[in-house]
């Protein structure tokens, strides 16, 4: 795998590939992660994902919108340790409504058709992380990054 | 899930098992053919062992560690080496060595066999591309014999099978070897046969020689050759070879016995033998239904068939594949042997004194058309000794490496490069250049007015002594300045080894030669413990080369260095003149025309690197191989220009393409040694292990990637290099 070079259309396939992130949150210090079916724009600049405000991680961002996710391509085998990426994304997280909202949720729902409901619930705050840093990890150890401009 | 059959139980419907040699075997042998009794172990077994020493993911993890298409041989050799040593290490799992021990015990006992691959989707490919697996010829006793499986499945990743891994459609997930464990019929002459020659369908082609037929299959033993007319089945040529010696089995393993002078005399084959010979390879071919490859050999009276394949045409390789030149590096023994007398004896004495005589020239004094010609003569040499290092120096290297491999066969060790701790006590002519630099550097520590008068150079009125001692240094190992460039932009002046002094002044005295404290002598005693008595000597004698051949690695660009610097000296001295007037004097368009002529593109120097990438993306974590231990942290000088060497400040992390022995002078400064270039045994990773700094090599693009600055922590035991200081 070659080490440098653009690293974009790697992560576009892992963000377009993979459903599910672990995303970290705090409270008082406390970290706290939990797992988010998103969907990320192809400039690579925002990520999205639905969560009902009763939840902790939702009460987290309340307090401090700073967010780290994790998005992996590993299966659990023996495999993941030469073949799985993984990529960690900072960035800052904020609650979209309105046309924005409406614009972003056709694409999230596309990906995720099953969780339409969520979507248009109340009761369900749809989020939006504007991603600040890139890391990502490959053949074991190669780390790369990109960051994006503000 | 069949572990091992026997000849009599394996059918064509094995064949993904088995693999196309053992399957072979079984024919004849059910077809009645004289063929030595043997086992298989299937695919299943290579399976089984990997997955329960849970060595499969290693594996994938080694060939994963970087693109194939981004290594150099060296390292595709460093990644099997690795590989080899995972095989010869990994304990036995107790269900597999349940079954396969008694099998193997009730079959051959104490008896001697032979234990080669077999592998199952590669056979079409192998034929093509010899040699690419091993093969153990005399192996007594199930314990041997099982470390001698391991070693046969390990060569699945060979080298030699990675550099023809697309032609053997090698597939790191997937790829498995079966072993065909076979009595050996020690012959007293062997052979092989070719039903049909591969280059005239109209002939058939018998090379016996004297003992076994390892010998002659490996080339270390040229054969008496026969050429037979198919059609009528005469002997139509007869090519005697010069007989010397033969191969036979001792003890465990195999050596060469001189051959008695009655035998030298005698073709190992009379009329009616090479007949019978080519006879059975007929039946054999008429058995198959094509055109076989035979080997076969003559023992107590009677003809024994050891294998038998189709006669494939050897592959010719296209323009500019040096693979096959990679493996034409594996000498034996025996040449290196050859070859080190002809590179101590002769060559190296000789490049010595060709730069004296060199030295002892003054280009000042000469004219213009006599320094044309001189620097026309000086090209010639250089090119003359560039052309040795490449024929004869390079393949010397791999005396290293025939050594590596006894030491990790005897004392398997957890680092599979423990072996070159043995080496490094060798007096590199690089570290002796370092150690007069150090001495050099201690004056001026000693004496702040030496670094004043270097400052200000004016040394020759204030410190002439000291002058005179730089000026000798400069005689011996030149002034530095040649080295990036490839001599595009030496200096001819001192200028760069006054900075690069006064660098090591400013560093706390007794920081330099730290050469390593490790207990060679106690490594080299338990190499020789791990030789019977009788062995020793060819033990001490195989250290002794794989020193030489290590101080060889070094020195040889040392020298050469030197002849490359009296060319540029009067490449400089010419270009001075041109420049320095536009008078027309005679002898002038001469030395234009020999300016103009000359081809400056070096013979080992890489081309320019790209630039630096631009844009938002920046390493974090760059890996490479692990080729000095330790760890470190310091700034990154990235030196790709001469400029940057001089730039060099004590504690920085050297970090470049491909590190030249020239330009070692700075390693005593470094913290760290990062290299694009990848390997365990090249200069920058020598130079490294004898300081004892962190040195990770084969990092892709590492001078690119890394900026001069970066914040750098180097760890020598992983192989990772990471940049920056962690800061979100």
């Amino acid at each position: 795998m070659q080490a440098s070079g653009d690293i974009r259309p790697l992560l576009r396939e892992l963000l377009n590939r993979q459903r599910l992130a672990a995303l970290a949150t705090h409270r008082d210090g406390q970290p706290y992660a939990n797992l988010v079916a998103f969907a990320a724009t192809d400039d690579l600049r925002f990520l999205y994902f639905v969560t009902p405000r009763s939840t902790r991680k939702f009460s987290n961002l309340q307090g401090d919108c700073r967010v780290a996710l994790l998005v992996s391509s590993s299966r659990n085998q023996e495999a993941d340790f030469h073949e799985a990426a993984a990529l960690t994304l900072l960035g800052s997280a904020a609650e979209i409504t309105g046309p924005e909202k409406e614009a972003a949720a056709k694409r999230y729902i596309e990906k995720h058709p099953y969780l339409e409901d969520f979507v248009h619930a109340p009761t369900c705050a749809f989020v939006k992380v504007q991603v600040r840093t890139c890391i990502l990890v490959k053949n074991f150890q190669q780390v790369m990054e990109l960051h994006l401009a503000p | 899930m069949k572990l091992i059959l026997s000849s009599g139980d394996i059918t064509a419907s094995d064949l993904p098992r088995v693999g196309g040699k053992a399957l072979a075997l079984a024919s004849l042998a059910g077809a009645g053919f004289r063929v030595p009794a043997f086992l298989c172990l299937t695919a299943d077994a290579y399976r089984a062992f990997v997955d329960g020493s849970g060595l499969r993911e290693r594996i994938l993890l080694e060939l994963h560690r970087k693109d194939f298409k981004e290594m150099r041989w060296e390292e595709i050799w460093d990644c099997a080496t690795r590989i080899r040593n995972l095989f010869l290490r990994k304990p036995w799992p107790a269900s597999l060595e349940a079954v396969l021990q008694p099998a193997l015990q009730e079959r051959f006992g104490e008896r001697p066999v032979v234990i080669r691959s077999s592998a199952p989707e590669e056979d079409a490919a192998e034929s093509s591309f010899a040699g690419l697996h091993e093969s153990y010829v005399n192996v007594r006793g199930t314990t041997a014999v099982l470390e001698h499986i391991r070693k046969v499945w390990a060569s699945l990743w060979s080298d030699a099978a990675l550099l023809y891994r697309q032609e053997l459609g090698l597939d790191a997930g997937r790829s498995a070897m079966a072993v065909v464990v076979q009595e050996l019929a020690e012959g007293d002459v062997s052979g092989v046969c070719f039903s049909q020659s591969p280059t005239e369908p109209s002939q058939a082609v018998v090379e016996g020689a004297y003992g076994l037929n390892q010998a002659l299959v490996d080339g270390d033993v040229q054969p008496d050759r026969w050429i037979l007319d198919r059609d009528f089945g005469r002997i139509l040529a007869h090519a005697p070879a010069p007989r010397t010696r033969k191969l036979t089995a001792t003890g465990q393993g195999i050596e060469f016995a001189e051959l008695p002078d009655d035998l030298r005399g005698r073709a190992p084959l009379g009329q009616e033998e090479v007949l019978a010979v080519y006879e059975l390879a007929l039946r054999a071919e008429r058995h198959f239904g094509r055109p076989q490859d035979l080997e076969w050999t003559l023992c107590g009276g009677g003809l024994h068939l050891l294998q038998s394949r189709p006669v494939t045409a050897r592959a010719q390789a296209p323009a500019g594949d040096r693979r096959a030149w990679y493996l034409s590096l594996h000498r034996s023994f025996e040449s290196l042997k050859e070859l080190r007398r002809k590179i101590e004896g002769e060559q190296i004495p000789a490049m010595i004194r060709t730069a004296e005589a060199l030295a002892g020239i003054d280009l000042g004094q000469l004219s213009e058309g006599e320094l044309a010609a001189e620097i026309r003569r000086r090209w010639e040499i250089n090119h003359h000794w560039a052309n040795i290092y490449w024929v004869d120096f390079i393949p010397f290297a791999h005396g290293i490496r025939v050594f590596g491999q006894v030491y990790n066969d005897r004392l398997k060790p957890e680092d599979p490069y423990e072996f070159v701790n043995l080496l490094t006590a060798t007096d590199l002519a690089s570290l002796e250049r370092n150690r007069l630099l150090e001495a050099l550097a201690d004056r001026v520590r000693e004496r702040p007015g030496l670094a004043d008068c270097l400052k200000a150079g004016d040394c020759h009125e204030n410190a002439p002594e000291f002058r005179q001692a730089i000026e000798a240094f400069i005689e011996r190992f030149g002034d530095l300045s040649c080295s990036v460039t490839g001599g595009t932009q030496c200096e001819g002046a001192a200028r760069p080894l006054v900075r690069v002094l006064l660098a090591m002044a400013a560093r706390p005295a007794g920081g330099g030669m730290a050469a390593s404290q490790l207990p060679v002598a106690a490594l080299t005693q338990r190499f020789m413990d791990s030789f019977p008595e009788n062995r020793r000597s060819e033990a001490a004698e195989l250290l002794d080369l794989a020193r030489a051949s290590y101080r060889l690695r070094d020195d040889d660009n040392i020298h050469l260095g030197r002849i490359e610097s009296h060319l540029t000296a009067a490449v400089a001295e010419g270009r001075k003149r041109l420049d320095s007037d536009g008078i027309e004097r005679p002898g002038r368009r001469e030395l234009q025309a020999a300016l103009e002529g000359l081809d400056f593109s070096s013979r080992m120097h890489p081309s320019p690197p790209a630039a630096s990438p631009e844009g938002p993306v920046r390493p974090r974590q760059l890996t490479g191989q692990p080729a000095g231990p330790g760890l470190a942290r310091g700034r990154a000088r990235v030196v790709s220009r001469h400029a940057d060497l001089e730039e060099f400040v004590h504690g920085e992390v050297l970090v470049c393409d491909a590190v030249d022995p020239n330009m070692t002078f700075v390693v005593p400064l470094a913290s760290a040694v990062v290299e694009r270039r990848g390997g365990m045994l090249i200069h920058g990773a020598i130079i490294a292990r004898e300081y004892g700094i962190p040195c990770v090599t084969g990092v892709p693009e590492a001078a690119t990637l890394i900026r001069s600055g970066d914040w750098l922590t180097v760890d020598g035991y992983l192989g990772i290099v990471t940049v920056g200081a962690g800061e979100l």
